[in-house]
């Protein structure tokens, strides 16, 4: 809304968009938009109406009629106007983004290594598929591609706005970088993955300048509807010049034509690319890339989201929580030892132990000596224990229940009684436990929490009053997977889930005619994101998952399919809502122009004038500029949607329905009602 | 009042009924004329040499046609030779060229608009031959068409029923033994079914008088049970011996509005199969709803109208406090003459008992009206699938004011669809305004138009509405059999019929094709009040908006130079 506000306000952009509409008068423009041809097929009809007023027919009272005419053409050429221009101010926002963005693609030279180990100076947009080049320090990266060997930080803020710079190495789930992004430390070899002009960069810059904007399938729909009512009208207003000419009832053309703007709908006609561009557009600004308008509004009809347990619903780390001493162990032993076993730990699992441990008053007298002088016992994947030998040989361990119970028994040790009652407890509130043990005898145990992000369970219960499932996915055990479940109020889970099994569940639940939406980074998604109705890829992830996904997220952070959703939503209820609006103008506009059009014909008409407007003439004008000027008063919601709260279909619609179909029905009631009591006396004083 | 209110509510507990073994029948269910009509239709179907295999949604409308096609060509030939043929003893002649055109369309499309005068114009033979046989059968075309459309919406797949299965079956199982009952009724009432030649007596002035007899009672039971509407006599049901008694009138009433009523069940039921001992169905509910509030409305329109009278009558200092009766039959009176009228055009039947042309003029607008929404109820069978159309309309419309791209019954609606649905709606406002443009266009048109002014368009206005909606009925007073009334309102039926049905079972089939997606919170509810109120108020922004200027030249203007 910020920004939307900041954009009328420039000038610049005003006047570039008004620019722009002027451009678009084009007939071959405007074909695209047949609601908006006719209206410019009936300015120009009018305006030869002005130049020649007797061509259909001599007509008495010719300066009056020529005046007349050039009200009419007048205020069709301002509604062409009002609604070519909403669609340029909506661009126009689009047209800044690319802007900044095409700085990013400034000309930068790449340094292609070739096959006898030799370097040569590229520039980048002739680098091709399959070229490695080295980037250093301080240089762009000078298209897509995988990291093949070294490890730096990269600045990616040129398409994330984030400025921290993120870790990139090869391997894993963050090998992938970005064209346009900055190199700051080290040195990185890269694999070129993308052809010349089809980077990301590329891509976005296309798709934010709507050069290859394609209308989607509903946008399609919505006009195929509209044209239809506007053949429909057209077809009313040609009828009736023969039966009024049969009933001696003379109307002229210019007032048909107006009959026939004020009935077509010209509202959401004139808005309708508007509130795409705008959509995708919001999408955007929350840094999220959309492949296609059509994934944006398959996002509206989600019913089913899938959500990763770690980082989408519990932050990605886990935090230590308490410490729970083993029976005959004091609690401050195992304080110590906790304390002792994290000292070379730089996981933060490890320094949330420190810092707990610190917080509950540990010794910790002579900290540094004992990093120093310890063996450090890096955690690995084989062992699932870390902690450090110190100099007396003393050895402080923690890690996994049922590794170090196994090194425990090796070493003759007896098993705490409860132990096992210590570890149920910690896992059964979702928590892992982590179970500290010195020279192998077991002290007790830690637990680690899984911390749910804050405002979830509020977000989740909104999603299911909109009808939206959500399941989450964790490598968890059951009951851990069970408690995180419950506390986030998720509506179901599976728990020690592989990848394989996230495509399983899309599939289940797309049997089941839901529509899938999903988050994923490693490549390892990407089949699931691929067969997610809608698959959000995260930025950090690998190419592959980019691929396979139809919308990236470049802050990487996948609670965001929720805020898609709201948008794809809407996206579509800015459309249906302003279509209610439009077609219901039409009663009032009705009351205003049949009455007054028969009036001079039939005087019982009168009767009909329930607006009690003042003359034909300012009932025919006002129903035309209330027509015109609807249009940029309705701008602001084009842009930035209708108002959406989460709520149920149901309440939804109800409420739509009074502000927009009601509404509809009265707002244009009362607008041409003061519109007349403004160019009534004018027009009679200038003896119209 | 209390005759209008008596009918409706003996007509609840009867569409709910016929709705079940409408239903039934559809599905083909178990029913207790199996025993013996599987029989009849296992000899109907060696005989013709029908398969049971489904057909798919293009095999079907193309098996319609040609059914259809064939049957148009039989019977202009007949009506062409009649008077060669056996069979009549009143000696008529043989039909002329364009009005045997119209009117074989007239009764293959179930219009029924009649530009002869059954006594004088028809055969006994071309009369049972013709007309009884294609009120059968445009009435089983209509709601197979019907039947196959509301199965494709349901159904996963396009490939299911088969026309001439459905054909005969709605022929021997709804038809037949409905209007084998009505018959009984009717000649109990005094119709005469006979096949005497007309009786010529001498009345009391001493002059000589035809009396019109015959197969009456058999064609008036099916021209009702078919919403046909094509009388025996030019002045169909206002004739005592089309319908002599208020108890007839009922009959005939309930008749027509039985099927199409029974048809929307039916549909309910079938979407609502997965709950067991639905009495209506919820889905139903809300459209049946919906269609009441429209005919409801309409009803009391023509009702206070009427009962108003005609002021300038009453200037004469005449009372009138039986309200309008000029035109209406003394043993209906207004009540009973205005629930015939809405219920004739509503549910597109087409016969009349008392004149519509004499109709007050907001009297008059309520039977055009329910024929150029052509959603009331409407015809049998294809009054549902056109208040469908307007149903997928709101969906799209409400769909998108909930944030949820359209959908069905589980079918999306997208672009393909809602090209073929707006074309549908599109295609009856434009056959009714610009054929009466050409009408008060043209010399020949004019020449039909028996009076001047806004009276003259309405009658112009109602004779395509009729002719678009398949209706029939006439505001008469248009000297309507002429080269140019015969083949534009010929037309007007044509397209009013095939093009509309055609359409329609391509939507359905483009539906049972989709992939079916679940109901959830999120979804619309298209079952509930909101939706049954948001429909009205499509139809009437959509349909009534589209007609306003052109009623306001016509009815309108009548009403307003009438009352100042």
């Amino acid at each position: 809304m910020e920004t939307v506000r900041k954009s009328f306000m420039t000038g610049i952009m005003l006047k570039s968009a008004l620019i722009d509409a002027l451009k678009k008068f084009s007939p071959i423009y405007m074909l695209k938009n047949p609601v908006m041809f006719v209206v410019e097929v009936g300015f120009l009809l009018v305006l030869l109406l002005v130049l020649f007023p007797n061509m259909f027919g001599n007509e008495d009272g010719e300066q009056a009629r020529r005046l007349y005419n050039g009200i009419v053409a007048t205020i069709l050429f301002i509604t062409i106007l009002f609604a070519n221009f909403a669609e340029s101010i909506a661009e126009g926002r689009g047209k800044a983004q690319v802007q900044t963005l095409k700085k990013t693609k400034t000309v930068t030279q790449a340094r292609v290594l070739l096959n006898d180990g030799s370097e040569i100076l590229q520039q980048a947009h002739e680098l091709k598929k399959g070229d490695i080049v080295l980037v250093q320090a301080g240089e762009v990266i000078p298209n897509d591609g995988e990291v093949i060997d070294g490890i730096a930080t990269v600045d990616e803020s040129a398409i994330t706005g984030e400025s921290a710079p993120v870790v990139k190495e090869r391997g894993g789930d963050f090998s992938s970088v970005t064209g346009g992004t900055t190199v700051t430390s080290d040195w990185l070899m890269i694999e070129i993955t993308s052809m010349p002009g089809e980077s990301f960069l590329d891509k976005m810059i296309t798709l934010i300048e709507g050069a290859s904007r394609k209308k989607t399938p509903n946008e399609i729909a919505l006009n195929t509807l509209l044209v239809s009512l506007t053949i429909i009208f057209l077809l009313v207003v040609v009828s009736l010049y023969p039966m009024t000419m049969y009933l001696n009832v003379s109307i002229s053309i210019a007032t048909l034509i107006a009959l026939t703007v004020c009935l077509i709908p010209t509202t959401i006609g004139g808005l309708l690319s508007a509130i795409g561009i705008a959509g995708m557009d919001r999408v955007t600004q929350f840094n999220v890339i959309a492949m296609s308008g059509r994934a944006v509004e398959a996002c509206g009809d989600v019913d089913t989201l899938i959500l990763d347990k770690t980082g989408t619903i519990t932050y990605g780390n886990r935090m230590a929580a308490e410490f729970l001493p083993v029976k005959g162990v004091k609690s401050k032993d195992l304080i110590q030892a906790a304390w002792l076993s994290s000292l070379t730990d730089d996981t933060p699992e490890g320094k949330s132990i420190l810092s707990l441990a610190c917080e509950l008053g540990v010794n910790t007298d002579g900290e540094e000596n004992i990093i120093k002088s310890s063996e450090h016992i890096p955690f690995t994947a084989q062992t699932r224990m870390s902690g450090l030998d110190k100099v007396d040989g003393t050895k402080v361990r923690k890690g996994a229940y049922d590794t170090i119970k196994k090194e425990c028994m090796e070493a003759g040790h007896s098993i705490p009684a409860n132990l096992e009652q210590l570890v149920q407890q910690v896992s059964s509130v979702g928590g892992t436990p982590l179970i500290v043990a010195v020279n192998d005898k077991i002290l007790g145990v830690i637990y680690l929490k899984d911390v749910v992000k804050a405002g979830l369970k509020e977000r989740f219960d909104q999603l299911r009053a909109m009808g939206i499932k959500t399941i989450m996915c964790t490598g968890d055990n059951p009951l851990t997977a069970a408690a995180i479940a419950k506390e986030a109020g998720v509506d179901s889970f599976i728990a020690e889930s592989k990848p394989e099994d996230k495509i399983q569940v899309i599939k289940d639940e797309q049997a089941l005619g839901k529509v899938v939406a999903m988050t994923g980074d490693g490549t390892n998604d990407a089949p699931a994101l691929a067969q997610a109705n809608v698959g959000l890829a995260m930025n950090s992830g690998t190419n592959a998952a980019k691929e396979a996904a139809n919308m990236v997220d470049l802050d990487s952070n996948p609670t965001k399919i929720i805020e898609v959703v709201e948008i794809g939503k809407q996206l579509l209820m800015t459309r249906g809502a302003l279509t209610t609006f439009s077609i219901a103008n039409d009663i009032a506009k009705y009351f205003a122009i049949i009455p007054a059009m028969l009036m001079v014909a039939v005087p019982e008409m009168r009767a009909l004038n329930i607006m009690n407007l003042n003359s034909p003439t300012s009932a025919i004008i006002s129903a035309l500029i209330f027509n015109a000027i609807i249009i940029p008063l309705l701008i602001p919601i084009a842009m930035r949607g209708v108002k959406y709260k989460p709520m149920s279909a149901a309440k939804l619609l109800n409420k739509n329905l009074l502000v927009y179909g009601i509404g509809g029905v009265i707002a244009p009631f009362i607008g041409i009602k003061i519109i007349d009591l403004l160019v009534g006396p004018l027009f009679r004083t200038v003896g119209l | 009042m209390w005759q209008i209110a008596i009918v409706l509510i003996i007509y609840l507990p009867l569409v709910i009924l016929t709705g079940h073994y409408l239903y039934r029948v559809t599905l083909q269910q178990k029913t207790w004329l199996d025993p013996l009509l599987d029989k009849v239709d296992t000899v109907i179907y060696k005989v013709c040499g029908i398969k049971r295999v489904d057909m798919t949604g293009k095999e079907y409308v193309l098996s319609l046609i040609l059914s259809n096609a064939f049957m148009v060509f039989m019977g202009y030939i007949i009506l062409r030779i009649q008077a060669l043929l056996f069979l009549n003893p009143n000696n008529i002649n043989n039909m002329e060229e364009t009005l045997s055109f119209n009117t074989i369309i007239s009764f293959m499309t179930n219009t029924n608009l009649q530009h002869y005068s059954g006594e004088s114009g028809l055969s006994y033979l071309s009369q049972m031959l013709v007309i009884i046989f294609m009120m059968f059968t445009s009435a089983a075309t209509g709601y197979a068409a019907c039947m196959a459309f509301c199965r494709r919406l349901v159904a996963k797949t396009d490939t299911i029923g088969n026309f001439f299965i459905d054909f005969v079956r709605v022929i021997t199982r709804i038809l037949m033994p409905f209007s084998i009952v009505v018959a009984i009724i009717l000649v109990s009432q005094g119709l005469p079914q006979t096949f005497s030649a007309n009786k010529t007596v001498q009345t009391i002035e001493g002059k000589l008088q035809d009396i019109a007899i015959g197969p009456i009672a058999s064609l008036e039971s099916i021209k009702h049970i078919g919403t046909n509407g094509g009388g025996f006599n030019g002045a169909n049901s206002t004739t005592p011996f089309e319908n002599p008694t208020v108890l007839s009138n009922i009959v005939e009433m309930l008749s027509m509005m039985l099927l199409p009523g029974a048809c929307v069940v039916a549909f309910s039921l079938m979407v609502s199969h997965r709950k067991k001992k639905a009495i209506f169905g919820k889905q139903g509910l809300a459209i049946f709803t919906a269609m009441s509030i429209l005919f409801l409305a309409g009803l009391v329109t023509v009702y206070i109208a009427e009962k108003a009278g005609n002021p300038i009558i009453s200037e004469l200092g005449i009372t009138q406090e039986l309200g309008s009766m000029e035109g209406k039959e003394m043993r209906f009176g207004v009540a009973q003459s205005a629930l015939f009228t809405t219920v004739t055009t509503a549910f597109t039947t087409g016969s009349i008992n008392n004149m519509h042309d004499t109709l007050t003029p907001l009297g008059g607008l309520v039977p055009m009206f329910n024929m150029m929404l052509n959603v009331v109820f409407g015809g049998k069978g294809v009054g549902l699938m056109n208040m469908m159309m307007y149903v997928l309309l709101t969906i799209f419309i409400a769909c998108l004011m909930i944030g949820r791209s359209p959908q069905f019954l589980g079918k999306k609606i997208e672009e393909k669809e809602m090209k073929l649905i707006a074309l549908c709606i599109l295609i009856h406002p434009a056959i009714i305004l610009l054929f009466s443009a050409l009408a008060v266009a043209t010399p020949s048109g004019i020449a039909g138009i028996t009076n001047p002014g806004a009276h003259g368009l309405s009658q112009v206005l109602y004779e395509f509405a009729s002719a678009s909606a398949n209706n029939g009925s006439g505001f008469e007073g248009l000297a309507d059999n002429s080269t140019f009334w015969n083949v534009t309102t010929g037309l007007a039926m044509f397209f009013g019929r095939y093009l509309t049905i055609s359409i329609q079972l391509a939507i359905a089939s483009l539906l049972a094709k989709k992939v079916w997606h679940s109901d959830s919170v999120g979804t619309l509810k298209t079952d509930n009040t909101t939706f049954t109120l948001l429909l009205v108020a499509i139809v009437l922004m959509i349909g009534a908006l589209t007609f306003l200027p052109a009623l306001a030249l016509g009815p309108i203007t009548e009403h307003l130079q009438l009352y100042s």
